[in-house]
């Protein structure tokens, strides 16, 4: 996260009071009282022992966990409880977990919201969830002293159970449980002062231990948003508007979906809070009959303001804004760009771009909303409760305390499901026909109305002395702003000259640990595709376009300089001044890479090459430290086999090895597939792509070889959901050059374009 | 109203025979392990066994499986315990799981015929069925491993299955 996100210190854990012995329920007005809302924050049985929000022991001894993050196959909800078990000293097979509902007790302890992004949740999670076992093993101890008759101090947690060596007595969680006595009280200070284990102390944390969410996605029981059933429950199919936003729908016509059986209305959206433009949401009693009534409706529109916006056009009008020194505000300003390319003995520009991409998790966006006493309650997976329910509740004019969210399972998250427009059918609908109503998103309505990752336009102009080290870097950055799109001040970051907020989530990456003496990056809101796409967070989010240039230009400038692109990167990282410590552990992990995939070793044969890159992602103060070396080969159309990709990850400490290594080559071939597979574009205000056959993610037969290097270096745990994605483009850009000599500057990088820079290579 | 057997059970159901079969498998029947993904035949998020055969419940209509098999991935095995179920926990496979349920059942039509298959055979046999996760790798994995399991245990004096 940027620095300047500070927490809510009413949401800071850690000036929380442990409420012990009694549910935390009811402090929320809104959510205690109504019946089912407060079932994930009750106690089991009233004899539970709830020493924090954040878990409760029951009778039985089953310690569950309540993960207040959305859990999209990163398996947070298991790290957490492995956090937790830990300092509690809980047996992992008694380690339960469920999914917090949208009550702000549930709000991260750092965030101070419920939002589920940046590959934050393990880095700001890691110290309250230990904090929060600390506290329940010192109350279970001195319960268990006091039973037993025995000082605290001599007595030994292991495996749920709490030990006396010299008296041989012995009693487990559920017994102390039962027993009604663990009642100790943490004053906010006390839990600051807990101390916690060192890691030499740990049993759980750095062990690859069976994630607790697993066997439920081998057998259908886990259950997902699209899997809500509710008594009486009738179905919500969409029309979608010709254009992506900015229509308004002129007349509906729903004549011949009445012959549809099981229809019951057309509902037109009026949507305050403006997430959604010209929709339509026939409803019936199956979704099947949703369906054929959609499809029999006949909408006429006013396609409004962005019916010529093309992906040619949105292009345009980056490169017009890019051109104007007017444009955009800067995030980074450090030495005198201008003066100092001027007197460069090499000057070079290059224009990097990548096209829209859509999110496209395998569950279809859906929801499913229900109207009981004056409490909505909706039933989705979501990334950001704290405001996808605020827009729930914008959408029908009640206060956010109305709306309860109930989290599930989230069959792909991505950065999509940070948004909330798919409560707004579901909310609006069951208010039209008065019964809770699923709203499942088509595939195509998915892929169309995704708030896709935008279309970026980047243009770096650097120097280099005549010796060939870099000393100038012009960098401007061209997007959409999706997270200004949120509305959320806190969210935008000041520029360096204090002139206004930009949008970070933009150009995190581009403020790199390379020590160059004039470096300059400036921000630019297209406005155009803030309108037309409107866009989201992409998995990585700006880290996947910054690194896209940054990554490929210092290897263009490294042959310029006629250096290694590999050491012309290690004599830049020598953690001079701000990058002390960064520069030196993304060194080693470049390092690392190299040496795992045997990088310059040894004569690769014709039309193959090796290719590296480096990246500090999501943002300088959350980074994390990875290297990719990919070894591409290239035939004669320009075809480009990926042979493998060796990536090198310094994550500082892990808490499940084999969780890390699961999400680093998911991210890893996500950005494989981003970078040679995924295309999306728009013409008539419209994506044009609207299922797999047109936008087409990476498919088994072509995934390649990966080999991994996690490097466990003892400094806190960093995030690892999303940085691999963004070194993979870069590197394989970079080893097609090498294998061919094309230079590729868009993504994705497709064979025509690799054939036409090999002829002029 | 439609009879249709599923997970050898035979139940009625009130929809028309045009409905596509996935719809009828969740909602109807309210089993949700069989996925929603694409609508189109071109993720196998939705597979299912018809008379032992992989097939897209969300391209079968109602009407084509009077009179024959279903299969789900609630009906795969009585306790969650086919050799691809135990070998998909093994290995870790499922990251969010949405579609693993059909890559399960698509996985398990191979092995059904093949407990010996090479992986060009596995990557032919699954390239239908997408994972946004991207856990192929895993996956193959699983289905070696699960693949080995079916051979040993059909190698062994005693059939434990069979018991």
């Amino acid at each position: 996260m940027n620095k300047h996100i500070k927490a809510d210190s009413s949401t800071d854990l850690t000036r929380r009071s442990f409420i012990v012995g009694t549910s935390a329920a009811g402090l929320a007005l809104g959510f205690a009282s109504v019946p089912g809302s407060s079932a994930l924050a009750a106690p089991a049985t009233p004899a539970a022992f709830d020493p924090s929000v954040w878990y409760s022991i029951a009778p039985d001894g089953l310690v569950t966990v309540t993960c207040g993050k959305a859990d999209m196959g990163q398996h947070i909800a298991s790290t957490m409880a492995q956090l937790v078990a830990e300092e509690l000293g809980a047996s992992w097979k008694d380690m339960r977990v469920q999914l917090a509902s949208n009550d702000p007790k549930y709000n991260d302890p750092v965030l101070g919201a419920q939002i589920t992004g940046g590959s934050w949740s393990t880095m700001m999670n890691f110290d309250a969830m230990s904090r929060a076992g600390a506290a329940g093993r010192i109350a279970l101890t001195e319960a268990a002293a006091g039973i037993m008759g025995v000082p605290a101090s001599e007595l030994v947690v292991r495996d749920s159970r709490i030990s006396h060596a010299k008296s041989k007595k012995s009693l487990s969680f559920a017994e102390i449980v039962k027993s009604g006595k663990a009642t100790k009280k943490f004053s906010a200070d006390e839990l600051k002062a807990l101390k916690l284990k060192t890691p030499d102390q740990y049993t759980l944390v750095g062990q690859s231990i069976p994630q607790i969410d697993i066997p439920s996605k081998t057998n259908g029981t886990a259950k997902y948003g699209i899997d809500t059933f509710l008594p009486g429950m009738v179905y919500g199919k969409i029309v979608m508007p010709p254009v992506r936003y900015g229509a308004t729908v002129k007349s509906v016509d729903d004549s011949a979906a009445k012959k549809v059986p099981g229809f019951i209305k057309a509902v037109t959206l009026e949507d305050k809070t403006g997430t959604t433009t010209g929709w339509v949401v026939a409803v019936a009693n199956t979704y099947a009959n949703a369906k054929k009534a959609a499809d029999a409706l006949k909408v006429t529109y006013d396609n409004g303001p962005n019916a010529k916006v093309s992906s040619e056009s949105l292009l345009a009008e980056a490169k017009r804004l890019q051109a104007d020194n007017a444009s955009g505000l800067f995030f980074v300003k450090n030495g005198d760009t201008a003066e100092a390319l001027g007197k460069a003995s090499k000057v070079m520009e290059a224009e990097y771009t990548t096209n829209i991409n859509i999110h496209a998790p395998m569950e279809p966006m859906n929801a499913t909303a229900e109207l009981k006493g004056d409490i909505w309650h909706v039933y989705t997976g979501n990334q950001f409760a704290t405001r996808s329910g605020a827009i729930a509740a914008g959408a029908l004019g009640v206060d956010p305390k109305f709306i309860v969210m109930h989290q599930a399972w989230l069959g792909g998250g991505f950065g999509r499901r940070l948004d909330g427009d798919m409560l707004i059918p579901a909310v609006l609908a069951a208010k039209a026909v008065g019964k809770p109503v699923k709203v499942i998103y088509s595939r195509e309505d998915d892929t169309t109305m995704d708030f896709s990752r935008p279309l970026t336009f980047q243009k770096i102009k650097a120097g280099l002395d005549d010796s060939g080290k870099l000393v100038a870097f012009n960098h401007d950055v061209v997007s959409a702003w999706p997270t200004k799109r949120w509305g959320i001040p806190a969210f935008l970051s000041p520029d360096v000259e204090k002139k206004g907020a930009l949008d970070a989530f933009t150009v995190n990456g581009a403020d790199f640990f390379y020590t160059v003496p004039n470096h300059n990056v400036r921000a630019i809101i297209n406005e155009l595709a803030q309108s037309a796409t409107p866009s989201g967070q992409l998995r990585s989010v700006a880290p996947g376009w910054t690194f896209w240039a940054v990554e490929s230009m210092l290897d263009e400038l490294a042959v310029a300089a006629g250096k290694d692109p590999a050491q012309f990167r290690i004599d830049m990282l020598d953690g001079a001044g701000a990058n002390a410590g960064g520069a030196q552990r993304l060194r080693n992990t470049l390092l690392a890479a190299m040496g795992l995939a045997g990088y310059g070793t040894k004569k690769l044969p014709k039309g193959e090459g090796m290719g590296v890159a480096c990246v500090s992602s999501q943002e300088r103060a959350t980074a994390s430290w990875t290297a990719c070396v990919a070894h591409v080969a290239v035939d004669d159309s320009g075809e480009v086999k990926v042979k493998k990709l060796t990536v090198a990850t310094d994550v500082g400490t892990q808490v499940n090895p084999d969780g890390i290594r699961a999400q680093v080559e998911g991210a890893a071939l996500w950005g494989m597939s981003l970078a040679l597979f995924e295309k999306a574009t728009m013409k008539d205000g419209a994506i044009e792509q609207t299922n797999f056959d047109t936008y087409t993610p990476m498919r088994m037969s072509q995934i390649p070889e990966v080999a991994l290097a996690v490097i466990a270096n003892g400094e806190p745990a960093t995030g690892v959901g999303e940085p691999a994605v963004t070194v993979v483009a870069p590197a394989l850009a970079n080893a097609i050059y090498n294998a061919v000599g094309a230079r590729v500057r868009s993504l994705p990088i497709t064979a025509e374009a690799v054939k036409a820079g090999m002829k002029k290579a | 109203m439609p009879t249709i057997s599923i997970n050898g059970r035979n139940v009625s159901v009130d929809a028309a025979n045009d409905t596509p079969l996935l719809w009828v498998i969740r909602e109807q029947l309210q089993m949700t392990g069989t996925k929603f993904g694409c609508g189109a035949g071109l993720c196998g998020a939705c597979t299912v066994h018809v008379n032992g055969e992989a097939v897209r419940s969300c391209q079968t209509a109602l009407s084509d499986v009077a009179g024959k098999k279903i299969t789900t991935i609630e009906g795969l095995s009585a306790k969650g315990d086919h050799p691809l179920q135990k070998a998909w926990i093994l290995e870790q496979v499922p990251q969010c799981g949405y579609c693993q349920s059909g890559q399960i059942m698509q996985a398990a039509s191979l092995l059904a015929k093949n407990t010996n298959p090479t992986k060009d055979e596995v990557v032919a046999h699954m390239d239908g069925n997408l994972c946004r996760c991207m856990t192929y790798s895993r996956i193959q994995k699983a289905i070696m491993r699960a693949a080995n399991d079916m051979r040993t245990a059909s190698n062994a004096p005693t059939n434990r299955s069979a018991t």
